[in-house]
């Protein structure tokens, strides 16, 4: 059975930008409905956690709707299906839209990637905050950006033994990042007190991974550093390399995506009239800037142009910051080398690289490799074979996750 | 029920200790279990982004087939079949 929810503005997304936003128009007066995959709101970041922002949300009079993927959107209109009981639907009728859909990682295809304990960077800081232990294990810590940060320092207070910090991006790049953070004292104090929590790691700048080794999951790897390849044996190895905004809803809704990114206007107005976008989807620039630009959503959704128009001066000098964040762990060229003609690219289907020419795109791909053809929906590949061959992500179509028959008969049937 | 309280679930017929707070992805993660499935071409396969993005944590959870073991979260009695 369908359950029907009407409100003046639907949120996608219950992490900070969809939190920030929700609050914010719901506290201007507005009916707020927000639907999310996780189980309660705070998205990757707050998984897990209490904090005010949430507090302030859970008072708010925002309705949220948990454990919901959203698979299919037009204007004014959502349908997701339940992910606890496939077959059941949410309906929502919500003349405005704010897409808040967040960020995913980056991972590259390299030898013996697809082992078990192979875990994403943001996935390892998602296990934690979901419960599991990594007390005791050896973990290798090993792509780019700043999260690699958070993620060892999270490892070692659980009593996890990080082996090697290592970072693809070359020492003189990190160290101009480093200098940067002076401008942002705030940042610069967190990275420190991360840092201070696995002062007894290695963190190794220009080194990555360049396989992995193992049976039923991963037992070692391999690093260099350009020069030099050693050995580390492991339980885990957690790799990411960087993240990538998930435009895939505001794709499908007709939204412009340039560079990969949702196109916004200071009030966070898309190329779409009443669907309005914040957060990571607009460009990666941080928790900071996602809340900014979904308090600034929030008071655009609820028709307050000139509140939202004040909120926007805050807006330039954090999207400076993701930009510098991209200028330091630019990917280096090595990393486009590292896939063997028999490594697994789109792991949904086990394409190896052998059977992809990069001169076709990624629409070929998936009609004569079946490329990006599986559950994630290119999800994972999409972003690697965008760095491996340059091939731009292909146009979106409903369903936005893989969903039941009965789900997608619903969403016709009571419209 | 309390997030610490402990709870059990049944993976493949045996008995797993896990919390309400925990996903059955994070309980079969600390059972020891690292591979959840076989790939189509027959490899292992296990968590990887635990956010619900790449589907390759997919499982059987009490009978419906293809459930993100990374987006459900354990309750008592619930019943996981992995895959390969």
């Amino acid at each position: 059975m369908a359950e029907v929810f009407e409100a003046e503005i639907a949120v996608v997304g219950a992490g900070p930008a969809g939190v920030a936003a929700a609050t914010r128009a719901a506290r201007l007066g507005a009916s707020v409905v927000v639907l999310d995959e996780g189980f309660s709101p705070g998205g990757q970041i707050w998984k897990g956690r209490r904090n005010g922002r949430l507090r302030r949300f859970a008072g708010s009079g925002a309705r949220v709707v948990t454990g919901v993927s959203v698979v299919a959107a037009e204007a004014g209109f959502l349908l997701a299906e339940r992910i606890d009981t496939p077959g059941q639907t949410v309906e929502v009728r919500a003349p405005v839209l704010v897409v808040a859909t967040g960020a995913r990682e980056r991972y590259l295809p390299f030898p013996g990637w697809t082992l078990p304990n192979i875990m994403g960077i943001g996935g390892i800081q998602s296990m934690l905050k979901s419960g599991a232990s990594f007390r005791g294990k050896r973990v290798v810590v090993a792509g780019s950006g700043p999260l690699l940060l958070p993620a060892a320092a999270s490892l070692a207070a659980s009593g996890a033994r990080v082996e090697v910090v290592a970072e693809q991006a070359p020492p003189e790049a990190v160290r101009r990042f480093a200098l940067g953070l002076l401008r942002h004292p705030g940042k610069l104090a967190q990275a420190i007190a991360l840092r201070a929590r696995f002062l007894r790691t290695a963190y190794r700048p220009g080194t990555w991974v360049t396989q992995a080794r193992g049976d039923d999951r991963v037992r070692e790897v391999e690093l260099t550093d350009g020069t030099r390849s050693w050995t580390a044996t492991c339980d885990i190895l957690a790799t990411g390399y960087g993240l990538v905004p998930n435009t895939e809803l505001a794709s499908l809704l007709g939204c412009d995506v340039v560079a990969g990114r949702v196109v916004v206007d200071d009030r966070q107005r898309t190329s779409i009239p009443e669907v309005f976008c914040a957060g990571e989807p607009t460009g990666i620039a941080g928790v900071e800037a996602a809340l900014v630009e979904g308090e600034i959503a929030g008071a655009s959704a609820a028709g307050r142009p000139e509140l939202a128009r004040s909120l926007a001066l805050r807006r330039v000098r954090l999207a400076a910051w993701g930009e510098s964040i991209e200028r330091a762990f630019e990917l280096r060229p090595e990393l486009r080398s590292l896939a063997r003609p028999e490594t697994i690219v789109c792991r949904c289907e086990d394409v190896p690289l052998s059977r992809l020419d990069p001169s076709r795109g990624v629409r070929e791909g998936k009609l004569y490799a079946r490329a990006g053809m599986g559950p994630c929906q290119g999800r994972v590949c999409g972003p690697a074979l965008e760095f491996l061959f340059g091939w731009q992500s292909d146009s979106v179509r409903p369903p936005l996750r893989p969903a039941t028959m009965g789900a997608l008969a619903q969403g016709g049937d009571s419209k | 029920m309390k997030a610490s309280e402990e709870l059990e679930i049944k993976v493949d017929g045996r008995a797993v200790r896990a919390t309400p707070a925990m996903t059955v992805a994070a309980a079969l993660h600390d059972s020891g279990q690292a591979r959840l499935r076989a790939s189509v071409t027959g490899e292992p396969r296990g968590v990887l982004c635990a956010m619900g993005v790449c589907f390759e944590c997919r499982v059987s959870i009490d009978g419906i087939a293809n459930r993100r073991a990374c987006l459900v979260l354990c309750r008592p009695g619930l019943e996981v079949e992995t895959g390969g």
